[in-house]
């Protein structure tokens, strides 16, 4: 895998990406502000979930006419976050941050779909009701626990603290981080 | 501006501006807080924005959503206000000098008048149908937080 990265490292779009004075801040700016859209309009939903917010409107109509909106910003997020991996690929890959983002991002996924195939099917018998069953509402709190977490980790990848060429490092981090470290 | 120098001086040398630089990990997180608050703010104007330009929530009276999402509203500001000024206290001199910080601090006032009293107001008449005075608001408002947003995020560039 680390060979892989190595290889995308060396191409030319990743180092006119890394090299760009503009181009990479720019990305990277994209990717921050498209939080609002995505990270925020599932937070609302969440909201709604809990009956914290929106409790006068249908949870099928909060989804129903948010959804586009995320799917729009979910596709910006994912297409400005791989071209930030593209531009750094052996150093992300090795980030903890970034690990434990993937992951959480694996989970939240996970959570989208079990509330899709299974709590939002009898969504009938509690649409208009102020506060969703508890299913849902544990949805909602997994969700912004895990974007939370997203967003946090995200912001983490820029520190630089746990990096494999900053050693010593606790085994526990190595590990993690897949560092290959020559032995003492 | 000039004068204004021995103020920023005097922020960064405050015990919390101080005490948030010699730390390693008390910008990042405190950074990381302000960017949960920006998701936050974020969802709480676009619901209302979307649903002003006539998307989003359209079958919902416009005064209702904008009652609705207020305390989050003004909550996640609230986050934004505290986290944003520790921040500001830790690196005051380098803000000082930033044009990304001085476009964001001129902004960020008149983004947050415009929302909690023009934008209110119109949201607060109007009633199911979208108009040229709420879609005016909505991008009005849309334009003034993109721009606090973008110029918060090139103060890190600088």
């Amino acid at each position: 895998m680390i060979g892989l990265m190595e290889w995308l490292a060396s191409t030319r779009g990743s180092i006119a990406l890394h090299e760009s004075l503009y181009v990479y801040p720019l990305v990277e700016s994209i990717h921050v502000l498209t939080l609002t859209v995505f990270v925020g309009l599932a937070v609302m939903l969440d909201l709604r979930l809990l009956g914290l917010a929106l409790k006068r409107v249908p949870v099928s109509e909060v989804l129903g006419r948010l959804l586009p909106w995320e799917k729009a910003g979910f596709a910006v997020m994912i297409v400005t976050g791989a071209l930030l991996f593209y531009a750094i690929p052996v150093r992300t890959y090795q980030s903890i941050f970034f690990r434990a983002k993937m992951l959480m991002l694996l989970v939240a996924g996970m959570n989208v779909w079990l509330f899709h195939s299974r709590v939002e099917r009898r969504i009938a018998e509690w649409d208009v009701a102020p506060v969703a069953p508890r299913a849902a509402r544990v949805a909602a709190v997994v969700s912004l626990v895990l974007w939370a977490g997203i967003v946090v980790a995200g912001r983490m990848i820029a520190y630089n603290w746990f990096d494999c060429d900053i050693q010593p490092q606790p085994a526990v981090v190595n590990w993690a981080a897949g560092c290959v470290v020559p032995p003492r | 501006m000039d004068s204004w120098l021995p103020f920023f001086q005097w922020c960064e040398a405050t015990a919390l501006g101080h005490g948030i630089k010699q730390s390693p990990w008390l910008f990042p997180v405190i950074e990381a807080v302000h960017l949960l608050g920006l998701s936050a703010l974020g969802g709480t104007l676009l619901v209302v924005d979307l649903r002003m330009l006539g998307a989003g929530l359209r079958t919902r009276p416009i005064a209702e959503l904008a009652q609705d999402v207020r305390p989050w509203l003004v909550g996640s500001l609230a986050v934004m206000i505290l986290t944003g000024t520790a921040l500001f206290l830790s690196e005051s001199v380098k803000c000082y000098y930033s044009q990304a910080f001085w476009v964001k601090i001129t902004t960020i006032p008149i983004a947050a008048l415009f929302t909690l009293t023009v934008r209110q107001r119109v949201a607060t008449r109007a009633g199911m149908d979208a108009t040229v005075s709420t879609r005016l608001a909505a991008i009005v408002s849309v334009v003034l937080w993109f721009t606090v947003a973008a110029a918060g995020r090139w103060i890190g560039f600088s």
